[in-house]
């Protein structure tokens, strides 16, 4: 979509509908429990989201799982647990009130195995970037051939949305890289939508309520202000 | 006016024998006698009372979930966004609660550069406003640094690094902020003391602040004294707390927006990393309300002289009712200066443009000639247009010109 324009200037990011958008946005809670799958199966072998704990996934306003799903999903994870009465740490399946589990035991191990560029932590990513959600959406597709006479370090691709249309992330978002289990057709700008729009989930989890009481509290204020001015009216009506 | 103030109640009438608050509200500030044509530049003082007030008690309750250490203070804010019982609102209101202050105050100081109210016998209200302002420049900093992402720790190198310019004692002085050999830790400690402190030292300027403008009372936009005992006044409540009331109102409708709209339009998306001291962002830059002076110290080749430059640009601010010569206060009878006013404005918001920009070519240039006429402004013009300018008669009263424009409209109608 992007391919015959001039190949050393950053493009600017598309700017796809989100239903988040607007006074009375909303997150799909379809498109956000997708998401996760995207992050779980795709990102989440390189990306931690250390802010995020498995409880999350259940409350009001996210992806809304049942407890039960979330139970297994949070189950999948290993963390280290105790120490028992014998003093001995041991490995046990996370539960809902343990973080994300992270693909790294630490930074090191995380550049170690990237060729040096540590996949930075997704958990506020959207408000962390310029552009936000638009950004992160467009970088996920954004991926195309290096035109000729471009030259490519190893462990560094081409992609237009990128800075210097140089990235370390490898394109991972191809036709059907996850199976949607609610059947979705899993083209790359549909798992792009799906995780961009639970990524900033995880960056705003209170965006829905904090729409919609900002919408009550503008309307408050407007008829309070209109009460103001009139008795406003009122009051200096002998005065001048 | 009553001096003759009696509290109704047997207990009243007991607590105001021992300590006269009641006479002081109810027979001081509530009929306090105002200039009748304040118009809404003046209902400023009073937003600015509620941005602090806001920011007062927002930023208690996050101090109890904010923990200031290098290694947790991003997550613990991050906490209070996530965890925290309307956390988020919390912090959002006092993230953008600065900007809005900043907003408020350069309004009411613009206010006072326009209708002379800094001259006398104002001069100490003005002073005493202009320490404020300094506060309120080191509250913002200290908070901006807290949050501990990448802007905040590239603004605290950057700014505590300035004290390196000061000859011989520079580095031990900067070490002696520091609490070490660079930032961390022990910085995010101290200045998270000091922004809990600062708010209350501004508390209680903003308290003389009042005070002294109780004195004279307040200004007006044509800037004459009001005559006593005449009808230029009306008591303040109820007719200056609802006046001022509605402005609020109004003020907080655009809060809200930012607020619950666009809660990160005003900060920078860099802090949103984690402060890592290996990693120096791009650009750093300092949050909106800091671009002029940012400008003003950036224009200068050499440290040292950009910190003078910069700390003058504010210190003058204190000189000004002996700067500006002219004893005719409000720029509506000073035709020269009322244009002289509106190019310092011009000057003021193109160095915030010019701070928002790399400081390079064609940009440093037009920052050093902005700086210079940011000071020419100061020394040469409001100096001499006291002598060289024509000012315009003033009315009688205040009540004078409200008169004649409706003796006009009655002659033109009957003309």
């Amino acid at each position: 979509m992007c391919g015959s324009l001039n190949a050393s200037e950053t493009h600017k990011p598309l700017h796809p509908e989100w239903s988040f958008e607007g006074p009375l946005g909303k997150f799909e809670r379809a498109s956000l429990q997708r998401g996760y799958q995207v992050y779980s199966e795709v990102c989440s072998g390189c990306h931690s989201m250390d802010l995020l704990s498995y409880r999350n996934l259940v409350e009001e306003g996210g992806p809304e799982f049942s407890e039960d799903q979330a139970k297994a999903m949070a189950a999948m994870f290993e963390v280290e647990g105790g120490p028992d009465e014998d003093g001995e740490m041991y490995m046990r399946a996370a539960i809902l009130s343990d973080h994300f589990v992270s693909p790294w035991k630490n930074e090191q191990q995380g550049r170690a195995s990237n060729g040096g560029a540590y996949p930075p932590d997704l958990s506020v990513m959207v408000k962390a970037r310029e552009g936000g959600a638009d950004y992160i959406y467009s970088l996920l597709i954004g991926y195309e051939d290096a035109p000729e006479g471009t030259e490519l370090d190893d462990g560094v691709y081409y992609n237009v949305y990128a800075k210097n249309q140089r990235i370390a992330m490898p394109q991972l978002l191809y036709e059907d890289a996850v199976e949607y289990t609610d059947g979705t057709a899993a083209t790359p700008e549909q798992m792009s939508h799906d995780v961009t729009m639970f990524l900033t989930w995880a960056s705003e989890p209170h965006l829905e309520s904090r729409k919609r009481m900002g919408f009550k509290v503008i309307i408050y204020l407007l008829i309070l202000s209109f009460l103001l001015y009139f008795t406003n009216k009122q009051i200096w009506r002998d005065s001048h | 006016m009553s001096d003759n103030y009696e509290p109704k109640s047997a207990i009243g009438k007991w607590f105001d024998k021992r300590l006269p608050l009641l006479t002081l509200f109810a027979g001081h500030v509530l009929p306090f006698p105002t200039p009748k044509n304040l118009n809404y530049w003046w209902t400023f003082g009073g937003i600015l009372t509620f941005c602090l007030v806001a920011q007062i008690i927002t930023g208690l309750v996050l101090a109890m979930h904010y923990i200031a250490d290098a290694d947790i203070a991003f997550s613990s804010v991050e906490h209070i966004m996530r965890d925290v019982n309307y956390g988020w609102l919390l912090r959002y209101i006092h993230a953008n609660g600065a900007s809005m202050f900043f907003i408020a105050v350069y309004i009411h100081m613009a206010r006072s550069l326009f209708y002379g109210s800094y001259k006398e016998p104002r001069e100490l209200i003005w002073i005493i406003g202009v320490f404020i302002f300094l506060l309120m420049i080191a509250t913002a900093f200290t908070g901006y640094v807290l949050p501990w992402g990448q802007m905040s720790f590239w603004a605290a190198t950057v700014i505590t690094n300035l004290f390196t310019a000061i000859p011989v004692f520079g580095e031990s002085i900067t070490n002696w902020l520091w609490g070490g050999y660079s930032v961390g830790s022990p910085l995010l400690t101290r200045f998270f003391a000091l922004h809990y402190l600062m708010p209350f030292l501004i508390f209680a300027l903003v308290i003389l602040h009042i005070w002294a403008l109780h004195v004279p009372g307040n200004n007006n936009p044509e800037g004459i004294d009001v005559v006593k005992g005449s009808q230029d006044t009306v008591p303040f409540h109820p007719h200056y707390v609802v006046k001022d009331a509605f402005a609020l109102v109004v003020f907080m409708i655009i809060f809200a927006g930012f607020v619950f709209y666009t809660p990160n339009l005003l900060g920078h998306t860099d802090n949103y990393i984690q402060a890592n001291p290996l990693q120096t962002p791009e650009h750093i830059v300092p949050e909106w309300y800091f671009l002029p002076f940012y400008a003003i110290l950036r224009s200068v080749p050499d440290k040292l002289g950009g910190v003078i430059l910069m700390v003058s640009a504010i210190a003058i601010l204190a000189f000004l009712p002996w700067l500006d010569t002219s004893k005719v206060r409000s720029a509506k009878y000073r035709p020269l200066y009322k244009q002289f006013y509106w190019i310092f404005i011009a000057d003021v918001i193109l160095l915030g443009y010019l701070g928002s920009q790399t400081a390079d070519g064609l940009f440093l240039i037009i920052s050093r000639l902005a700086t210079a006429y940011y000071f020419i402004h100061f020394i040469i013009f409001m100096p001499l247009l006291g002598y060289i300018e024509k000012t315009k008669p003033l009315p009688k009263s205040i009540s004078e010109p409200v008169l004649n424009d409706k003796e006009k409209a009655a002659k033109d109608s009957a003309g």
